[in-house]
């Protein structure tokens, strides 16, 4: 990377990563307004956890990531199902004990494979740098069809989220729109750990969406805004690391930060989500009688 | 069992258990088109779980539960809490199920008195504008069985007489069936066409004036017609019945009513 100016240059390597970062920021804005309204921040974490326990055993029993890692997600969402039919402990704790044995099984087996050592500090926090064409490529495709199937099943996600009693009651099982929830989820986390890393992940799912909801006034429009703020945040910090030098992951985190701290400013007059309640007759006949 | 053509939703000794306990145990229930069916009974006594039986959101246990195929279903639940990390307007609200026409959704805002709130906010609503939006969500995507799991809660008397003569207009317009549930024994008597008194079984059951003629339910229920709500409206006793329920129900079992 070359600065001169205040004009960079670009690699390749800089573009690779501003176009995978682009793309994923889009994906990711439906899906953390999803997370946030479900309260399911942790289960984002658990699943990203659970992402380097895969990453681990692709490399011992050396089949690709990209099997491997998905594979690892969507069996983590399948022992969440069953482990929540148990009463006695709440999602939390489960989603906790997940999160942590996949983490330490993921350690474990990492340190057996011994020569092939791997990035760790990647892992953690991603290398968007060194995303290459075929990366790319699965992010174009696995994103595409990921956005498309959130669209899709809009309106069943959010008929779920809002009220699972309604959504069942009038056809729409939220027991479906749950499973699916949790497989969008582990399957963007899986293409997503590569980029940001496994503890970064969760972050860039939710900021950009707990940014939108101040300014907005209905749910497509905090995803739309959401979407719109990551893809600012994946330029700002991309452009940030570049400047300053700094990790890449934590450089767009970093951004996404800034732009929520920002727009908690904005007055709430300016926002789409300004009160918008009418006055009460009363209120008109007080305001005709001045 | 005999299928009626326009039979909406059977219910066959229907039960569910929960834990070991049984939350509610043979319930027969036959709804029609365009009839009213109240369901009362103490709390505790199964209704919400009929009603939830009825709209498929629980599984009966025991019994069988047969819908009509293709039937639709507007579904007022008792409780609602909506997360204020979910931005919602009233108007949004209307199509949360299924897409709905602006000029519909004007409609179904004006027949409940709230068309002023369209671009309200829902975690801004009081509790009676609540649930008038709630049951204008109901309605507007025109169901053939509406389910009101105590639709007039929060809402104020006035009111309470207005969204039960619009509920009875629903009914009247579009021929739906009508599943309601209530704690209040007066006013709904006017309006429905079969009563079923629960408690965790059914007590009694039949049509308002059936049950009215049995001297044992005309002390249950009182005095009916418009009298009956004068008694409602300055009765400051928020269950002026709820003592006939037990003594009522625990008669009406000992002579061999479904246990």
């Amino acid at each position: 990377m070359t600065c001169g100016a205040g004009i960079i240059m670009f690699d390749d390597f800089f573009i690779h990563a501003l176009f995978a970062g682009i793309s994923l920021a889009i994906i990711v804005g439906p899906l953390g307004c999803l997370i946030i309204w479900r309260k399911m921040a942790f289960f984002g974490d658990t699943l990203a956890h659970a992402a380097l326990l895969g990453i681990a055993l692709a490399i011992l029993i050396d089949i690709s990531s990209l099997v491997g890692v998905p594979l690892v997600t969507l069996a983590s969402c399948i022992a969440l199902m069953i482990a929540k039919r148990t009463p006695s402990l709440s999602s939390d704790t489960i989603l906790a004990i997940l999160a942590h044995s996949t983490l330490a099984l993921g350690l474990v087996l990492i340190s057996l494979t011994g020569g092939r050592s791997l990035d760790v500090n990647g892992l953690l926090f991603g290398d968007i740098l060194a995303v290459d064409t075929t990366d790319l490529l699965v992010i174009y495709a696995g994103g595409g069809a990921i956005l498309a199937i959130i669209i899709w099943q809009w309106r069943r996600l959010i008929a779920a989220t809002l009220s699972p009693e309604i959504a069942e009651a009038e056809g729409l099982s939220p027991q479906r729109a749950e499973w699916l929830f949790m497989m969008l989820i582990a399957l963007v986390v899986s293409i997503a750990v590569k980029l940001v890393g496994v503890l970064l992940i969760t972050a860039l799912m939710i900021i950009p969406a707990a940014a939108a909801r101040r300014l907005v006034s209905s749910p497509e429009m905090m995803a739309g805004l959401a979407s719109l703020l990551g893809v600012i945040g994946v330029i700002a910090g991309l452009y940030g690391s570049a400047e300053f030098d700094i990790p890449s992951g934590p450089a767009i985190i970093l951004a996404g930060g800034l732009l929520l701290l920002g727009l908690s400013f904005v007055p709430r007059r300016l926002t789409a989500n300004a009160n918008v309640r009418p006055h009460t007759h009363q209120d008109e006949v007080g305001h005709d009688a001045k | 069992m005999t299928r009626e053509p326009n039979g909406l939703i059977t219910l066959e000794n229907a039960g569910v258990r929960r834990d070991s306990r049984w939350l509610v145990r043979g319930i027969d229930l036959r709804m029609r088109a365009g009839e009213i069916v109240t369901i009362i009974g103490p709390n505790r006594a199964g209704k919400s779980t009929t009603a939830q039986l009825v709209v498929g959101t629980l599984r009966a246990s025991e019994g069988r539960v047969q819908r009509q195929t293709g039937l639709r279903v507007g579904y007022v639940p008792q409780k609602l809490h909506i997360d204020p990390a979910l931005p919602m307007r009233v108007n949004r609200l209307l199509d949360l199920t299924a897409m709905v026409s602006v000029e519909a959704k004007r409609r179904a805002l004006d027949a409940v008195g709230i068309l002023h709130l369209g671009d309200a906010f829902v975690q801004d609503l009081s509790g009676g504008e609540f649930q008038r939006a709630l049951l204008a969500r109901a309605m507007v995507r025109q169901p053939n069985l509406l389910v009101l799991d105590e639709p007039v809660q929060g809402v104020d008397f006035a009111s309470e007489v207005m969204l039960y003569n619009l509920i009875k207009q629903i009914r009247d317009t579009t021929g739906c069936g009508v599943l309601m549930i209530s704690h209040d024994l007066h006013i709904v008597m006017a309006d429905t066409d079969t009563v079923l008194c629960l408690n965790g079984h059914i007590c009694c059951s039949g049509s308002p004036d059936s049950v009215v003629s049995n001297p044992e339910y005309l002390r249950l229920f009182g005095a009916h017609d418009t009298a009956g709500l004068a008694v409602y409206q300055h009765d400051h006793d928020p269950y002026p019945s709820s003592r006939w329920y037990g003594s009522a129900c625990r008669r009406v079992n000992q002579h061999g009513l479904p246990a």
